[in-house]
């Protein structure tokens, strides 16, 4: 089997356990490459027609061709949409200049995330997060369950042996799936070009820029680039050297600010 | 590079220099981007260190002030040859469950042994755990070759010892390697220090290194969910053996009732012929199937409510002899006690205990579980993936099994 048929395999398997372990589950779409990628993975495991909800977590921060990009293919692909959003926050000013990075995201991101779970009740997220793109995300699990205040212990983890993954949450608040952990840029990538999985056009190249990772618009920064299709962006990957959240602002406030972050319950 | 990557796990006892060892490999190769070592850079000048290799791996706060590694990392790198996952597990006794978390996924291990300790007990329970999980590629790396001068006289003499601590658990070495992990002696580059030592470096012995190959063997296919697909009853599952095949005739365990496959399908594949090993399929037969049936074409080693394994035990708490379990295996779920306890021991010590109504944290035992329904499983040497399994209490993994 080759590298990128075995990444999909492993994703659809957990995938199916996830869904067969909880009926109260939903995924977590921020329009970005990893989650449409995750998204394409859904639709392989159920055969076309995902059978729970998919939510954007929506910051009104976002970029516009993110939302015209989520409209388009939550229509196209039959999509149950849920947009989450902190109202009270958004109404009160919160946004990136006002506070520090982790407020925000902390408040448009984590929070407007826990009153989405609380109102629908749900049990369980799938989410598109991998183990490369940060070290902190490189210690994570399969199934990972967060407590009522969404906090994630990760000083001690449960074990996960082989693909049993921990079966019941009677305390947790929720649990955590990671489908694509095993997966890194490049095979992102590689995998969207093999499958010719449609993207945010923000990934690709305009008059010498592009976006390596996107979010919200005042937090991302343009890397410098000409590649203008997937193909092109698979082989300027192949040569470069810097790594792929470095136009992302909350992650450099300070050393420990994605540990902190995640702790409180970000993604 | 089409291949599937090799997954190796680094263990060892605390301190001997796993995570360090990690951080040299990546550095060394290239492998890391520019922002990840200003990050490291940082990072040390706040806590007043030089700078650290580990901390490529140890990344949380804790782990970086108390210099150990609490959860196991995995991240990525690729050489000329081949792609890798390296998982590197922590050394603290406390952290067993994350170790075997963490071997339990991999091909090949690293063991690392610091030179001027030898042989510790934390290295005789990962070997241990190497053995029972089934890997047996390893090569042993023994670290910190730079604090006695390279002593060729010294590394024999731990190389000596890492032999015979393999042996015990019938494992041998495909390499020994002496090295210098902060110093970068022998990892990506051969050290003209050492020049007595004519072996491979540690990138070399990687490569040597081969992926598990997929053995033709009878056909496992564990149904795990069962869905509707335009108004069809669809089973889905994973090949965990042999193939499956539109008309072929099957056995669905544990009940032993016979029936025939009509379809193999994937969403947009039309016209599939065949699934192999590790793949993800959904299937129209002529039965109707449900969650832990057991598709096969040859019989099962055991159709049994009795199950004879060695268990590793992994929480802080002790089992006590008739306490309900969750006994899960491939996709088959039963409830579960030990009802006997044919010894125990810890495998540092290898001291088998003459209480035998009770097991403690770390230890390994043989037991024999009795469940209340019947399971279709078989030995662990010839079909791992139904020969293995795990036991929950109150929802957390509490043991792994390996079925005898």
């Amino acid at each position: 089997m080759d590298h990128l048929t075995a990444l999909e395999n492993k994703s659809i398997f957990i995938i199916r356990e996830a869904y067969y372990r909880f009926k109260d589950i939903a995924m977590l779409w921020s329009v970005g490459k990893d989650s449409t990628t995750l998204l394409w993975l859904c639709r392989k495991a159920f055969f076309g027609k995902i059978p729970f909800p998919v939510i954007h977590i929506d910051t009104t921060y976002k970029f516009p061709e993110m939302y015209k990009f989520r409209d388009e293919y939550a229509k196209k692909w039959g999509l149950d949409l849920i947009v989450g959003r902190n109202d009270g926050q958004v109404e009160a000013g919160m946004g990136p200049g006002k506070g520090t990075k982790l407020d925000c995201c902390n408040e448009l991101k984590t929070n407007a995330l826990k009153q989405t779970i609380a109102k629908h009740g749900f049990k369980a997220l799938l989410l598109g997060i991998r183990r490369d793109e940060h070290g902190i995300r490189a210690k994570e699990r399969i199934f990972s369950p967060r407590d009522e205040q969404f906090k994630w212990n990760y000083e001690d983890q449960p074990a996960e042996l082989w693909d049993q993954y921990r079966s019941t949450v009677a305390d947790d608040n929720h649990c955590r799936v990671h489908p694509i952990l095993h997966m890194t840029e490049m095979d992102i990538w590689k995998y969207v070009q093999r499958e010719n999985i449609p993207i945010s056009e923000l990934y690709l190249s305009k008059e010498g820029k592009r976006f390596r990772s996107i979010g919200c618009a005042p937090c991302c920064n343009p890397i410098d680039s000409a590649a203008s299709s997937v193909d092109e962006i698979v082989t300027e990957l192949e040569t470069t050297t810097t790594s792929e959240r470095a136009g992302r602002a909350q992650d450099k406030e300070d050393a420990y600010t994605m540990q902190k972050l995640r702790s409180l319950g970000y993604m | 590079m089409d291949e599937r990557s090799l997954h190796i796990v680094i263990v060892g006892h605390v301190d001997h220099g796993k995570s360090t060892l990690v951080g040299r490999l990546f550095h060394d190769t290239g492998s890391l981007p520019a922002e990840k070592m200003n990050e490291i850079r940082r990072a040390c000048e706040e806590l007043g260190k030089p700078f650290e290799f580990a901390y490529i791996m140890d990344n949380f706060e804790e782990e970086r002030k108390k210099g150990i590694t609490i959860d196991i990392a995995h991240t990525f790198f690729a050489t000329p040859k081949r792609r890798y996952v390296i998982i590197d597990a922590p050394g603290h006794k406390e952290f067993l469950k994350n170790m075997v978390s963490g071997t339990s996924q991999a091909e090949a291990a690293l063991l690392l042994v610091d030179i001027s300790q030898g042989i510790q007990e934390q290295t005789l329970r990962h070997c241990f755990v190497l053995s029972l999980l089934g890997v047996r590629q390893i090569a042993v790396i023994v670290n910190k070759m730079d604090l006695v001068g390279y002593s060729k006289e010294r590394f024999d003499a731990v190389s000596r010892d890492a032999i015979a601590a393999l042996a015990r658990f019938n494992l041998a070495p495909a390499y020994i390697i002496p090295i210098s992990a902060s110093a970068g002696e022998n990892v990506a580059a051969k050290s003209p220090i050492s020049s007595w030592y004519e072996g491979p470096t540690v990138l070399e012995a990687l490569d040597s290194f081969e992926p598990l190959k997929v053995e033709e063997k009878g056909l496992r296919f564990p149904v795990q969910d069962v869905y509707e697909v335009s108004g069809k009853s669809v089973p889905v599952g994973r090949v965990e053996a042999g193939r499956l095949k539109p008309g072929q005739e099957v056995v669905v365990y544990p009940g032993k009732t016979k029936t025939r496959i009509t379809c193999v399908m994937k969403f947009m594949e039309e016209g599939m012929t065949e699934a192999g090993t590790g793949e993800c399929v959904g299937i129209t037969a002529e039965a109707a199937l449900k969650r832990g049936d057991i598709l096969a074409d040859t019989e099962p080693a055991f159709i049994t409510s009795s199950v004879r394994a060695n268990i590793f035990w992994m929480v802080d708490q002790d089992y006590r002899l008739g306490l309900p379990m969750v006994f899960k295996c491939a996709t088959q779920e039963a409830i579960g006690r030990i009802d006997k306890i044919y010894k125990r021991f810890d495998p540092a010590t290898e001291k088998t205990e003459d209480d035998l109504t009770v097991i403690k944290p770390a230890e390994v035992a043989e037991v024999e579980i009795t469940l209340d329904g019947m399971v279709a499983i078989d030995s662990f040497s010839e079909i791992p993936e139904l020969g293995r399994f795990v036991l929950e209490h109150a929802g957390t993994p509490v043991a792994g099994g390996i079925i005898i």
